[in-house]
């Protein structure tokens, strides 16, 4: 079957099974290795991605259930050279120690600032309660995300 | 790598044309909805078919949360998220918040909905228990635009089995809304955030002139489907409530359901889970009732 989406602002055609995950669309067919593939069971959340500006875990949702709607992955977090806050906040505060789960933190997190611009650590907490970091770095991700909450509320106020 | 079994994808675009596919492609199809309990299913291999109805365009005609004066309609489309984030079916039944705050996670949340929830049917699923609490009836939509309405434990004939046809589906929930001092509430242990319940209760409680005049309770994960215990009402009503009424219940509870021992537990230990669990959502049932 042939299914028609946009990925990051770019649109794509591609003939696929029905059965292909969107997780595998991205990585195998766009070649955009950013979104990772972990557990496949929908409980770690590194495949997290936006679906018409919702977060998903794209283990569980066929390529064809995105036909015809928004994508974004964290390769379209960055604007150009310049790192979204969030992307900032993760490197300035050790958000991350092997990786792996990061694009889906940052996507998760990117949604939460969006919908509430100062989380609690208790509200950043219940966010990525679906997502799971195995090198156990959670304090500094509340902090990261901390760190990009005030970065941008700075900015509203200057 | 775990992956479905090949099949052929077919979007729907209104109910009416969701049915008129089942009705072509019969046992061979199956509705997905979220997607969040089939697809995981299909991947394992334990579900299997060869034609998959995406509906979820069909969200702007079964997503709705609509309070009447004795009657909540709630469509089968609607997610897990808006069920927990609606602050009208909240304040009449605060039951459903309790449970959300405990169904997996708020990604999974974005996309599970009430009627995919239900046809799975599970015996351990939260919103079987909500609604098997609330005696709440689905509504099921076949060819023709044939409705018909059922009871939960008409709906659920057995452990992931409906009375949901090949050629019909799902299209709302409704729960009536009882007169007088109502309360709600629903309870979960589970082994860690988000999982299945080991044992979950739900209660719903409803006083006048500070007595019961109607008491329920349901149980998931202690037998085949969620369990409505009628005893409980019968034992309750006319009563004022109190802890020896929440001993009794919860008495009548562990001794009414039937678990079985596995990974999640000893069959002994989610009696007495269910004893308990009775006892504190009665409680802050009727706490709610009163307030």
């Amino acid at each position: 079957m042939q299914v028609t989406m946009t990925v990051n602002g770019d649109e794509y055609t591609r003939e696929i099974e029905g059965r292909l995950l969107l997780v595998h669309f991205l990585r195998d067919v766009l070649s955009l290795t950013g979104t990772h593939w972990g557990c496949d069971t929908s409980n770690c959340g590194t495949c997290v991605v936006w679906m018409d500006g919702e977060p998903v875990k794209s283990c569980t949702v066929l390529a064809a259930m995105a036909g015809g709607r928004e994508v974004r992955t964290v390769e379209g977090l960055a604007n150009g050279a310049e790192l979204d806050p969030i992307q900032e906040g993760f490197r300035q505060c050790h958000g991350l120690q092997c990786g792996f789960c990061t694009p889906g933190m940052l996507m998760t997190c990117r949604a939460l600032l969006d919908k509430n611009p100062d989380p609690s650590e208790a509200e950043i907490r219940e966010a990525i309660s679906g997502q799971i970091c195995r090198c156990t770095g959670y304090a500094s991700i509340v902090r990261s995300v901390k760190w990009a909450a005030s970065q941008e509320n700075q900015a509203v106020t200057k | 790598m775990q992956v479905p079994a090949p099949f052929e994808y077919e979007r729907a675009t209104s109910v009416d044309h969701a049915i008129g596919l089942l009705e072509r492609l019969g046992g061979t199809a199956r509705l997905v909805a979220g997607g969040h309990s089939l697809l995981p299913m299909m991947k394992l291999r334990l579900a299997n078919f060869e034609y998959l109805i995406d509906i979820n365009d069909l969200h702007g005609e079964l997503g709705y949360i609509r309070l009447g004066a004795g009657e909540v309609r709630i469509g089968a489309m609607t997610r897990h998220r808006e069920l927990l984030e609606s602050d009208g079916l909240a304040t009449v039944l605060p039951i459903f918040r309790d449970a959300e705050r405990v169904i997996a996670d708020p990604i999974v949340r974005n996309r599970g909905t009430l009627g995919g929830s239900l046809c799975q049917a599970d015996p351990s699923e939260d919103l079987s228990a909500v609604c098997t609490t609330l005696d709440a009836s689905c509504v099921i939509r076949g060819p023709g635009g044939a409705e018909r309405v059922v009871s939960m434990e008409e709906f659920h004939v057995g452990p992931y089995e409906t009375a949901v046809a090949e050629n019909e589906m799902l299209t709302e929930v409704r729960i009536p809304l009882k007169a007088g001092r109502t309360g709600s509430a629903y309870a979960k242990v589970e082994r860690r955030a988000g999982d299945w319940a080991v044992v979950s209760a739900g209660s719903a409680v409803v006083l006048e002139d500070g007595r019961i005049v109607d008491a329920r309770v349901g149980l998931a994960a202690v037998g085949p489907n969620t369990t409505g215990i009628p005893e409980i009402s019968a034992a309750l009503r006319g009563h004022e409530p109190g802890e020896d009424m929440y001993e009794l219940a919860g008495a009548i509870a562990a001794r009414s359901c039937d678990p079985s021992t596995d990974s999640r537990g000893s069959a002994d230990y989610k009696r007495h889970l269910a004893d308990e669990l009775t006892r504190r959502t009665l409680r802050t049932a009727v706490e709610r009732a009163r307030s």
